[in-house]
């Protein structure tokens, strides 16, 4: 009765999200923290007793494969499948309610699945983004929709599988369709009213900065998806939000230059959305690598200084350390296998190795096509203050041909071939989280497709194409714990309480389980 | 007055058939290439996707169910190409048909007696065949639309060269067999006597040899005996049950 009550009379305003770590036991946002550090300050299930974990329920949605980042606002779980929404009872996993909005019969998603990474939660709604690119907000307790803005088309291959962020009084929402030649951008709407406060084009128009790194007509369609959650500093008020592939993807002939804002970090003010810094960690890029990452924000001193700092281990195989104020490179290093570059620059800028680029008999190149790492979460913790990240040990041969722009179909001038499955492998790694050097490594099977959580009780929990979940003790990378989930894990891990005992959550296949010791 | 000799008319009608057969199929590569091989591979040999060369699909048996499945997708990952005119969709179908298909070919040798070469030389004490003999090894029953006579022979005098994607001989402990699944943390064998095992990797040493096949090489068959058996492997099209 009591946990019922409590559940009835949820409300999240803005400072509760701001202030994540006055109450571990909730996960409010998307990585728990505006820093996107996908931590748990929770120690109750620490490197003494994992090893007992045990599920103690589970959920099952009505399609396989899902990615969702659960919310737990005090003994509610928000979780969300394409075009849907449940709220779980966090005591029994039973819905409270459930929510979903048909998908048109002729959407169609080019070159991804039909997937969706989470929802958002602010003062007393939820907030989904839909295939078919809507925005809806949804009345926290009841689960009935309060407004629903369509914010693009997905006739020409705009779509939405993002989980949004709230920040301040506003939704940000981002969008896919990087393989349909769109024009991205991001979004921000009034969370009470639903009305467009800001848009960002991340591939800029004439006269706006970045327009002369494309030529001729090709920034209208010049990609630039940002199809990841990004980050937030509300005491800079800045939203730092990675950008998508340049388009067509492998064929670079039509956009000759550096394609800005793709395969970038930028930095955008809350208010008005207009650009305070970018970053682009691949220039010109013609493999699809995305910067398709939740960027992990924290501070530390650097050469002498204290410094509010950005990370990304990064698609392309480098990882990167910047400045979060002005964007200015720290430092950066290749954290796998990779041939396309010598190195970085003194502006981080790659230096590129010759014959990389795709062509017409295929070209073998280290990384593949879906990158070192891509969309699923890294994590970083203040306590080892080391940067985790899933990382995929693999090549492809890439391929270029011919790209011609039809309004909702692909435009993407090529692929990728596999090439012996005997090479392929993947890691959860620790970086040092200031040079980027590599402190230890858990060997993969497979190169994985799953995120990762750290938390205080010293633990890093991760997932395996085969099924594992798992711990492994954060500073040393030795397993302590795992389980078979019976399905390829694609999603991320979240922690928090139920009635004050600490639980961990992670969807896989059709399922979500929730372990418990 | 001329007139065509019927012989020509027909000769001139296939070759527009295999004319348009061919146009079809490179209507039908091209789509492929610009909306299958981000996830399948350039050539169909699998990315994000599985590879499609396989002569027969599991979830499209034939052309009309292939055609539906390329329309509708496969929640969640593999989208539908409704936007692909039902022209298109039968040009882009009967290309992924044909790229795990392998081209009729004949070959010398006669059936029947190889028949009898697989059962004198106990080839059935590690394969079935429609349903007789033991599963240690692949199953043959269609081996025939699977593999060519080339790949037959190889199989056959040097198997240690052919093996499968994957394919692995493990030693667990005292134990050793085919490897039949594996995740992080425990691995799943069966050895030649057909028992299935699992072990904990953590608590058992494990050895793995990558390029050996479990089956003895067969190099001393007489030519026209290898011939026979590989003319019966490759008349094996899948049972009629
Ligand atoms: C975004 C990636 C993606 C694209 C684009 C894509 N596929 Fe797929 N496809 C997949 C995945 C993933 C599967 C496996 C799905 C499953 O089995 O659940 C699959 C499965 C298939 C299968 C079934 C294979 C079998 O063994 O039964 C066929 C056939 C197929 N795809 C053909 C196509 C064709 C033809 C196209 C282009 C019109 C295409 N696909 C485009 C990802 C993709
Ligand atoms: C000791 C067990 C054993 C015996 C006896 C054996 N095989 Fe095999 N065979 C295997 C195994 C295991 C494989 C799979 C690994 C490989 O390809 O070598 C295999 C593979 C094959 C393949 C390839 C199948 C494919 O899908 O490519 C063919 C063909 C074959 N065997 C035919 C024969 C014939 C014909 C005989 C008898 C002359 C025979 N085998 C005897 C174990 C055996």
């Amino acid at each position: 009765m009591t946990i019922l009550l409590l559940a009835l009379l949820a409300q999240v305003p803005l400072e509760r999200i701001v202030s994540a770590d006055k109450e571990p036991g909730n996960w409010l946002s998307y990585s728990r923290s505006f820093d996107g550090q996908r931590h748990s300050p929770l120690t109750q299930i620490n490197t003494t007793n994992v090893a007992n974990l045990k599920v103690k329920w589970a959920y099952q949605f009505s399609k396989p494969g899902n990615q969702t980042s659960p919310i737990v606002v005090d003994n509610v779980m928000y979780i969300s499948g394409p075009n849907s929404v449940a709220a779980l009872d966090t005591r029994t996993g039973r819905p409270f309610w459930q929510w979903s909005r048909p998908i048109p019969s002729d959407y169609q998603s080019i070159g991804f699945g039909r997937t969706n990474r989470g929802v958002a939660v602010l003062n007393d709604m939820v907030y989904i983004a839909t295939l078919d690119c809507w925005l809806v907000a949804l009345d926290a307790r009841s689960g009935i929709q309060r407004w629903a803005v369509k914010a693009g088309d997905y006739k020409l291959g705009y779509s939405f599988t993002v989980a949004p962020l709230a920040i301040k009084d506003k939704i940000i929402v981002g969008t896919s369709g990087g393989e349909a030649g769109i024009r991205g951008w991001l979004d921000a709407y009034n969370a009470r009213t639903g009305k467009q406060e800001w848009r960002f084009y991340t591939i800029p128009g004439p006269g706006e900065a970045g327009h002369e790194t494309w030529k001729n007509d090709a920034w209208k369609t010049g990609g630039g998806s940002t199809w990841v959650t990004g980050a937030y500093d509300p005491a800079l008020n800045l939203v730092y939000w990675g950008i998508g592939n340049p388009a067509p993807d492998w064929n670079g002939d039509s956009r000759p230059g550096d394609n800005l804002y793709s395969c970038s970090f930028v930095a955008l003010d809350g208010d008005t959305g207009k650009l305070k810094w970018h970053f682009q960690f691949t220039p010109h890029d013609v493999h699809d690598w995305d910067a398709a990452h939740v960027p992990i924000l924290f501070d530390a001193e650097v050469r002498g200084r204290k410094r509010k700092l950005i990370a990304n281990a990064n698609r392309n195989g480098f990882y990167y350390l910047l400045d979060r104020e002005s964007g200015e490179f720290l430092s950066g290093r290749d954290y796998v296998k990779q041939t396309w570059a010598k190195g970085l620059d003194d502006s981080g800028r790659p230096i590129l190795l010759p014959g990389a680029e795709p062509t017409a008999e295929g070209t073998i190149v280290w990384p593949s096509l879906n990158g070192a790492t891509i969309w699923f979460s890294p994590s970083y913790s203040p306590l080892t203050k080391l940067y985790y990240v899933a990382a995929r040990e693999k090549s492809s041969k890439y391929f270029k041909s011919e790209a011609e722009y039809k309004p909702g179909t692909f435009f993407a001038g090529g692929g990728e071939q596999n090439l012996d499955p005997n090479d392929e492998w993947g890691a959860i790694r620790a970086l040092d989280a200031l040079t980027g050097q590599q402190k230890w490594q858990f060997k993969l099977l497979t190169p994985p497709w799953a995120g990762l959580m750290s938390t205080a009780g010293n633990l890093v929990f991760a997932s395996s194409n085969e099924g594992n979940f798992f711990a492994l003790d954060a500073t040393t990378g030795k397993p302590l714990w795992d389980f078979q989930t019976g399905s390829a894990i694609t999603s991320n891990p979240i922690s928090f309480n139920i009635e004050g005992k600490q639980h961990i959550a992670i969807a896989s296949g059709y399922t979500l389980y929730v372990f418990g010791l | 007055m001329i007139h065509f000799k019927p012989t020509m008319w027909l000769r001139s009608l296939t070759l527009a058939l295999i004319s348009w057969q061919i146009l079809n199929a490179q209507s039908g590569r091209r789509l492929f290439e610009a909306q299958c091989a981000l996830c399948h591979g350039q050539t169909g040999g699998g990315g994000k996707g599985p590879s499609l060369l396989k002569p027969k699909l599991n979830k499209a048996p034939d052309q009309a169910a292939l055609e539906k499945l390329i329309a509708d997708g496969i929640e969640p990952e593999m989208p539908g190409a409704w936007t692909l005119s039902p022209k298109e969709l039968t040009q882009v179908a009967e290309y992924v048909r044909s790229l795990g298909s392998i081209p009729p070919e004949s070959v010398p040798g006669d059936a029947t007696a190889g028949k009898e070469i697989y059962r004198k030389s106990a080839c059935a004490s590690c394969h079935i065949i429609d349903g007789t003999g033991s599963g240690f090894g692949p199953e043959l029953t269609n081996i025939g639309i699977r593999r060519n006579s080339a790949h037959l022979r190889q199989s056959i005098l040097k198997p240690d060269d052919i093996l499968p994607d994957g394919f692995m001989l493990i030693e667990a402990g005292q134990t050793k067999g085919i490897r039949l699944a594996e995740d992080l943390f425990n691995i799943q064998l069966m050895d030649a006597s057909g028992r299935l095992h699992s072990f904990s990797k953590a608590s058992t040493t494990i050895n793995r040899t990558r390029n050996k096949s479990p089956m003895p090489a067969y190099t001393k068959f007489p030519a026209t005996d290898l011939d026979n058996l590989i003319a019966y492997l490759a008349s094996l099209k899948g049972s009629a049950k």
